[in-house]
């Protein structure tokens, strides 16, 4: 089968000159498939510890502390109105070089985060921005009768939260809690810009070196309409799940 | 599920259709540019001494003054676009520009795809620029290293594929080298006419670095133009300037200008034209 699908290219490249070489270039296809995985992992893991960073803002802006208050404010503010390119970079290049070095097993030293590392840093931190605010609005529009109530039954805050706040934010956040994950997704392209071998860079080392951008380019698009694709699968059957009816849409 | 199939598919159809190549237009380029008064050169603005930034914001060079002499040829105004690697040929074919002049490599697949001026103006090699402190003595100790290198190199390929090295690629030459000075890894990957320069440069960020290695795959620099224009006047002229600079000595007294050590390559060309002529 695999067989087949390289000859095919093969011919399609020699008849039509269209050059689809991560279909049969041994040497393309595996830095491809590096690129595909590299963003697949930053992307999962991203958007676990966004989804997390959003929890956990959200719970200390809503706690007593003025002073958590005050740096989840902060926080906010300072990564959803900066662009992620400039915060990565800022990372990469000024803050990378302040931290401590470990070995790299060659007797040489290394920086203790990776690019790949800071890229998964940096995005997780500016999607996790969004999500306190995201999460913030479900939250809000939980109706302050239900809380009372659940209050007048001895709940303590934590239990509220996990009990009968958070399961009736979700449903209510999903939507925009959907658009900030795809859109986190496609903002992995930046890590593109500190050397990280993701999709697009995968992509750019071949066309740069086969000189087939169009290809590369229709390939790249369809990569990432499959990505957000499963994506925007696993969002709706989770939404379908938490689904009460009756209750909103 | 089934209606993303649907979509998706139907995406990747009309992403087919632009596939569809435009068609070449086969004109006379010089006749063009003379009637635009303009001369459009892709050039570099991150490769000191061929072609960088001064100070104002005005792109120099060697590569420039060459341009500049090609422009002056054709009695037209220079237009310069800054390029990169992974972008200059493709600019070139879509007719953005009508010549790059942007320490490109003559290799045989990139002849495929855009003319080469012959004679080559200029000729480079690969090398590597480390820290003293890495203490590298041969390309195999490279081997499972992070090493820096720029996008859309000819070398990139060849050295992976030699001594296994984690490429670690940027967009551009100042990217790269902050990325070396921040140990990000343990060596740059490049031309070794830039890394020449930079260490003779003087400048004392550079002070603990040394090029280890012995240079590689020597590669000729020639001036891109389009496959039509090859045979065509626009062509000739640019062929004939390049004779001109080799046989009058232009070549070495521009990079006795910029600084750079004479070639052996200019050196030798210079002989043998003059010998011919």
């Amino acid at each position: 089968m695999l067989t087949m699908i390289a000859a095919f290219f093969e011919r399609l490249n020699e008849t039509q000159g269209l050059n689809f070489s991560v279909f049969y270039d041994a040497f393309d296809r595996s830095r491809f498939l590096t690129g595909l995985w590299t963003t697949s992992y930053i992307c999962v893991v991203s958007i676990l510890a966004s989804l997390a960073l959003g929890l956990a803002g959200v719970w200390v802006a809503g706690s007593g502390s003025r002073f958590g208050r005050l740096v989840v404010r902060g926080y906010v503010q300072f990564f959803r109105n900066t662009p992620p390119l400039v915060q990565l970079s800022f990372f990469y290049f000024a803050v990378g070089g302040l931290l401590p070095r470990v070995s790299d097993g060659f007797g040489g030293q290394s920086p203790l985060v990776s690019g790949t590392g800071w890229a998964i840093i940096a995005f997780s931190l500016f999607a996790g921005a969004f999500n306190v605010e995201i999460f913030r609005a479900g939250i809000e529009a939980v109706p302050s009768t239900t809380v009372e109530a659940a209050e007048s039954l001895g709940y303590t805050r934590l239990q509220l939260y996990i009990h009968v706040v958070l399961p009736l934010a979700f449903r209510i956040c999903l939507p925009a809690l959907n658009n900030n994950l795809v859109n986190l997704v496609k903002t992995t392209t930046l890590a593109y810009a500190i050397g990280v071998p993701e999709l697009l860079y995968a992509a750019s080392q071949i066309w740069s070196e086969s000189f087939n951008v169009r290809e590369m380019m229709n390939v790249l698009l369809v990569t990432y309409v499959l990505l957000v694709a499963v994506l925007v699968f696993v969002m709706g059957r989770w939404e379908k799940a938490m689904r009460i009816p009756g209750y909103s849409t | 599920m089934k209606r993303l199939a649907i979509l998706a598919s139907g995406i990747a159809l009309a992403c087919a259709a632009t596939l569809a190549a435009l068609p070449a237009l086969a004109q006379d380029s010089l006749a063009k540019i003379k009637e635009k008064g303009v001369l459009s050169v892709g050039v570099k603005n991150d490769y000191k001494p061929w072609g960088f930034l001064e100070p104002s914001g005005k792109i120099v060079g060697l590569e420039i003054d060459l341009a500049q002499a090609i422009a002056d040829k054709i009695g037209v105004k220079l237009e310069m676009l800054p390029v990169i690697a992974a972008n200059r040929m493709e600019f070139l074919k879509q007719g953005r520009i009508d010549m790059v002049i942007a320490t490109m490599g003559d290799t045989a697949e990139r002849r495929k795809i855009v003319g080469m001026v012959e004679p080559n103006y200029y000729a480079g090699a690969t090398n590597v620029m480390a820290p003293k402190s890495a203490g590298l003595k041969t390309w195999a100790d490279l081997k499972g290293r992070k090493v820096c290198a720029v996008q859309g190199a000819y070398y990139n390929r060849r050295v992976t594929q030699m001594y296994a090295p984690d490429l670690v690629v940027f967009p551009s030459v100042p990217d790269a080298l902050n990325a070396l000075q921040g140990n990000n890894c343990v060596a740059f990957l490049f031309d070794d006419t830039l890394i020449v320069s930079t260490l003779s440069g003087g400048d004392a960020k550079w002070a603990g670095y040394e090029m280890p290695l012995v240079s590689e795959d020597p590669q000729l620099w020639a001036i891109g133009i389009r496959l039509e224009d090859m045979d065509g006047p626009f062509g000739k002229l640019v062929k004939e300037m390049s004779v001109d600079w080799h046989k009058s000595g232009k070549l070495l007294e521009l990079e006795t200008k910029w600084g750079i050590k004479q070639s052996p390559y200019l050196i030798e060309t210079n002989k043998k034209l003059k010998a011919a002529s």
